[in-house]
């Protein structure tokens, strides 16, 4: 189960936190296939939100075939959604040597931001704003 | 989605003065719908139009289909009004204020607002001037949830909590709304909590209903654009301008966007809810806009 945070201060609605939430965990193997997402109630009980916010993700998630509501029960992440965890070790150990060059060629942490934002604008076309959007 | 609460080109006077003047608005059934305005915008005014403390001098009001006026004993039960300062009676302990709402409320369910005190550890025999202001904010909120209204109505309920006792407030009012089904309508002028806790919003200046319609849509079709001083007009005639700042240098511009903004001239930003609300509380009777 993860439990979902909200920062009211990113500019990004409080659904699309929920659902950047839930893709990331999918992401970093923190969720897996049939696990369920915490229910409405308990969504509303830790952050003090509008249920309909919640069930607005969770529709969201439903639309994108990342995960399903079975009814009575809740929200379970889907057994065939699109996003499944890459092969991380390898990705992560090839990052981290790369910002290690980085580092030795006198960039700091900032630097390093700015240079993995505009490889990924160059690869993907779009612009990730790597500083405010951690969700 | 259907309305619980109309409210058609309504204008309100006391003596000489006009609280509210043509108001139009609507708050979709299941929405937790935020009210939000200046002192003295009018707020008040329209919630007590709503559970039928006043009425309209023109216009008219409509609640689950019905007039709260011209017919009380459908409407009334089925609404709940958490008034400001929640007035209670200080000398009443809790059960005794849960005795008046049960002889006063023909739905009344006892063992909800029993239960819903004990899940949140407020003894019942202690007198409600001996609580502190959340606890007080609670009991208030216990009475009005213990009707089973399909219809939540607060003006300004959490406004003089802290932090905590306002999180653990508004926690209820969330759990209360994910349990069964409320619509709630609620002035407040804490803008970061209503943007958490509600998905539509009415803003209230002046009299009038200077913007209306779902959080979403608002944060997602308005942006600030930075550019070069004196190209006002050519955004003008494309988006809508809600306000504008010039200094010798530069403009500031917040818009409502039709659409994308495609324009190198100008530097393009997401703005946040409370901006936008700010701007709308500083334009001018006349230049309202519908969502």
């Amino acid at each position: 189960m993860i439990e979902f945070r909200l920062d009211p201060r990113s500019g990004v609605p409080t659904y699309l936190q929920l659902v950047l939430q839930v893709k990331q965990a999918l992401r970093l193997g923190m969720l897996h296939p049939g696990d369920q997402l915490p229910t409405v109630k308990e969504v509303v009980a830790t952050l003090a939100i509008n249920p309909n916010t919640v069930l607005k993700a969770y529709r969201e998630l439903d639309r994108e075939g990342l995960a399903e509501g079975r009814r009575g029960q809740g929200t379970f992440i889907a057994a065939k959604n699109a996003i499944a965890p890459p092969d991380r070790s390898g990705l992560a150990a090839g990052l981290v040597r790369w910002i290690r060059q980085a580092q030795s060629a006198g960039c700091d942490e900032d630097d390093v931001v700015a240079l993995f934002a505009a490889a990924t604008h160059e690869v993907f076309g779009t612009h990730q704003d790597f500083g405010r959007r951690s969700a | 989605m259907s309305a619980a609460v109309t409210v058609e080109q309504v204008s309100k006077r006391y003596g000489a003065r006009w609280a509210l003047q043509d108001c139009t608005l609507e708050v979709p059934t299941g929405s937790v719908t935020a009210l939000v305005g200046p002192n003295g915008a009018g707020k008040t005014t329209l919630l007590h139009l709503l559970v039928g403390l006043t009425e309209p001098t023109e216009g008219r009001v409509s609640v689950l289909g019905a007039s709260p006026r011209t017919d009380p004993t459908h409407v009334l039960p089925r609404i709940g009004f958490v008034a400001q300062d929640h007035p209670l009676e200080p000398r009443f302990r809790v059960d005794e204020m849960l005795a008046v709402g049960r002889r006063l409320n023909p739905r009344w369910d006892e063992s909800l607002a029993r239960d819903w005190l004990r899940e949140r550890q407020i003894p019942l025999a202690d007198r409600v001037g001996a609580l502190s202001g959340g606890q007080r904010a609670q009991v208030a909120l216990a009475l009005a949830i213990a009707k089973r209204p399909e219809v939540m109505v607060l003006d300004e309920p959490a406004a003089a909590l802290d932090p905590l006792a306002r999180r653990e407030f508004l926690q209820s009012l969330m759990e209360a709304v994910a349990e069964r089904e409320l619509t709630v309508l609620m002035s407040s002028h804490l803008l970061a909590d209503l943007e958490r806790v509600c998905d539509h919003l009415v803003v209230l200046a002046a009299g009038g209903v200077q913007l209306v319609g779902p959080i979403d849509e608002i944060a997602a079709s308005h942006r600030l654009l930075v550019g070069p001083p004196g190209d006002e007009q050519a955004v003008a005639r494309v988006h809508q301008v809600v306000h504008a700042r010039h200094t010798p240098r530069q403009t500031t511009l917040l818009v409502r966007a039709n659409g994308h903004v495609y324009d190198a001239r100008w530097q393009i930003e997401d703005v946040a809810l409370e901006d936008v609300v700010l701007a709308y509380l500083q334009r001018r009777p006349d230049q309202e806009v519908a969502a």
